[in-house]
């Protein structure tokens, strides 16, 4: 964790309701995908924490010159604040905060799952995975993104523009699959035998060439509890695809002091901003 | 400016020492149970040695893992938490966390207990006094976010007394009683726990409250009501410290809602030896810090050579 003074130098609208906002300076502490920040606003007490989309170091070699963007959506008074603010504005944020995604359990076919305010984490994942595609060690990687209504939608062609295979659903069916991820999901795969899910992989240039069945070796989510709920069990528990969960609270501080947002898990009681907000399936305990 | 000039001719630095139950703490910032963790957040971001001691998290004689989530909402000036008491329990705390505490603190550490029952106040305190790093005892008796315990000792003044008298028996260190603001006659409550035998008085625990969602029409807050903490509360808090200083001659150490050098001093001359920081630290981890960076400068500014000749000068 850094406590530091970013700029904006972004502040934009991508829907009705959700905002993209671009902060210039010392980002350093930033180390994973999933981690969050957590900015002070003027005329609230408690910090606002927002995921990190996406973060650029600079070449300054104490930091000074980087970028990170955050995507929020207006829920309340504070996120409402933030849209008013406009570039060249400072903010005091802590930064780092979080322990985010571990990609080095992404596997060959990773699957990226997103709903709503849930699907800026996973484009920095995604953008790090596909570095991963040029290394050689993951093969493809699969992003499956949720939203209300077409015209809620966001970041479809910028996870596109990776390189992602993306798939699309709507609760109200106005673009992509016509309901949840789970139904994307479902969408997605196909069963071979009693254990295999696969997905299949042509080459787009060659209308004869054979599909390849792969398997999804993990997957990375973050949305509200309902569809993680969903996930873990269609994906974990059913489809047998270990992943990692991006969990939200309601936080007081967000690096671990006042035990605001504590959960139980497998292996005890976790902060989820200090020891989450990401949890693996494994060590997941759901409550009622 | 006259009288900045003049104590910088003197070449004096402004003396931020107090004297808490006869220790001596080099300055009198001591961050609120419950807001510092046992330490370790903090001393990842500072040397935390700078501080006059802190009160580590509250500890009970079982683990708890605390109150359902949400567990906290913010308010004007504020927040509401209802955490519940989360912690360890006391045998892990002696085993796991003062270890690790003792790494990165070297000064006496105040110890927060609390308890279900007067057996389980009597209990926790004679283990923690048992620990050399254990400088002061601040007994909870004001929760007011558990059922069955906490605050239901901090509203009567007999069963204040009766808490106090029994941890009396098992201590020689200083017991500082940690008093409730939801109550009608503070004066009373502190004076009961002075006969009974305490060494000082902090206070004020969270003031109790409540926020809705108006989306669901319910409590923010899973367990309904929470209290309330932050710089909304001090003129609260600074109206109960006066008035306990006229009813005790034990030190009182004063708290709610202070986040600068100059709330200190102002708690200060209503009558606190010391005092301690709470809800700040979760907005500005590095309160602590600037806040005892700042004193000297300050006590400059309103002429104060010592911070012990301020303590109750509003008398």
């Amino acid at each position: 964790m850094k406590q530091v003074i970013l700029t904006i130098t972004e502040n934009t609208a991508l829907t009705p309701t959700t905002w993209r906002m671009k902060l210039a300076g010392d980002v350093s502490a930033v180390t994973a995908p999933g981690q969050f920040i957590d900015l002070r606003l003027d005329g609230h007490f408690l910090r606002r924490p927002i995921s990190v989309n996406d973060v650029e170091y600079g070449t300054d070699p104490d930091g000074g010159d980087g970028t990170v963007t955050i995507i929020y959506k207006v829920l309340g008074h504070g996120t409402e604040e933030m849209t008013h603010y406009l570039p060249g504005r400072e903010l005091d944020v802590l930064t780092g905060l979080g322990n985010g995604y571990d990609l080095s359990d992404a596997g060959e076919h990773p699957l990226l799952i997103g709903g709503g305010v849930g699907i800026p984490p996973l484009y920095l994942a995604a953008r790090q995975l596909m570095q991963r595609v040029r290394d050689g060690s993951v093969k493809d990687v699969t992003v499956i993104l949720g939203f209300n209504s077409e015209d809620e939608m966001y970041y479809v062609d910028e996870f596109e523009e990776l390189g992602c295979r993306v798939a699309v659903a709507t609760a109200d069916g106005s673009c992509g699959v016509k309901g949840f991820v789970t139904d994307a999901f479902r969408a997605l795969v196909t069963e071979c035998g009693s254990l295999c899910i696969a997905e299949a992989f042509g080459d787009e240039n060659d209308p004869d060439s054979e599909p390849e069945y792969v398997r999804y070796t993990h997957f990375f989510t973050c949305g509200p509890e309902p569809m993680l709920r969903a996930l873990y069990k269609e994906v974990y528990e059913e489809a047998g695809i270990s992943g990692q969960m991006s969990f939200e609270e309601r936080m007081g501080c967000g690096f671990g002091a006042c035990m605001g947002c504590s959960c139980r898990t497998v292996t005890g009681y976790k902060r989820i901003c200090k020891d989450g907000p990401v949890l693996r399936t494994e060590e997941i305990l759901w409550q009622k | 400016m006259a009288e900045v000039r003049t104590i910088s001719m003197d070449n004096t630095i402004p003396d931020t020492r107090v004297e808490l139950c006869g220790i001596t703490m080099d300055n009198p910032v001591i961050p609120a149970s419950g807001t510092f963790g046992y330490g370790y957040e903090f001393a990842e971001l500072y040397d935390i040695n700078c501080l006059g001691t802190f009160s580590f998290k509250g500890t009970t004689g079982e683990p708890r893992f605390g109150n359902e989530t949400p567990r906290i909402a913010e308010c004007p000036s504020g927040m509401l938490n209802a955490v519940g008491l989360q912690n360890p329990g006391v045998d892990k705390v002696i085993s796991e966390e003062l270890p690790r505490l003792a790494a990165v603190f070297s000064k006496p550490v105040m110890a927060n207990v609390s308890g279900f029952s007067v057996e389980e106040y009597v209990r926790v305190t004679e283990k923690l006094a048992a620990q050399d790093m254990v400088g002061w005892l601040e007994i909870n008796i004001s929760c007011p976010n558990v059922h069955g315990g906490g605050m239901s000792f901090g509203t009567d003044p007999c069963m204040a007394g009766e808490v106090v008298s029994a941890v009396r028996k098992v201590t020689d260190k200083p017991l500082i009683i940690k008093l409730s603001p939801n109550v009608t006659n503070i004066a009373e409550i502190a004076r009961s726990c002075e006969a009974a035998g305490a060494d000082g008085i902090s206070l004020i625990n969270t003031l109790m409250g409540m926020r809705l969602n108006l989306r669901t029409r319910k409590p923010i807050i899973a367990n309904v009501t929470g209290g309330y903490s932050g710089p909304a509360v001090f003129p609260v808090a600074l109206r109960m410290v006066y008035q306990v200083y006229d009813a005790v001659k034990i030190p009182i150490v004063g708290m709610g809602g202070i986040s600068s050098a100059e709330d200190v001093l102002e708690m200060m001359m209503a009558g606190a030896t010391a005092v301690e920081v709470g809800a700040a630290n979760l907005v500005d981890p590095y309160v602590c810090r600037t806040i005892i960076e700042e004193l000297p400068v300050t006590m400059e500014r309103y002429g104060i050579r010592s911070l012990r000749e301020i303590i109750g000068a509003a008398h």
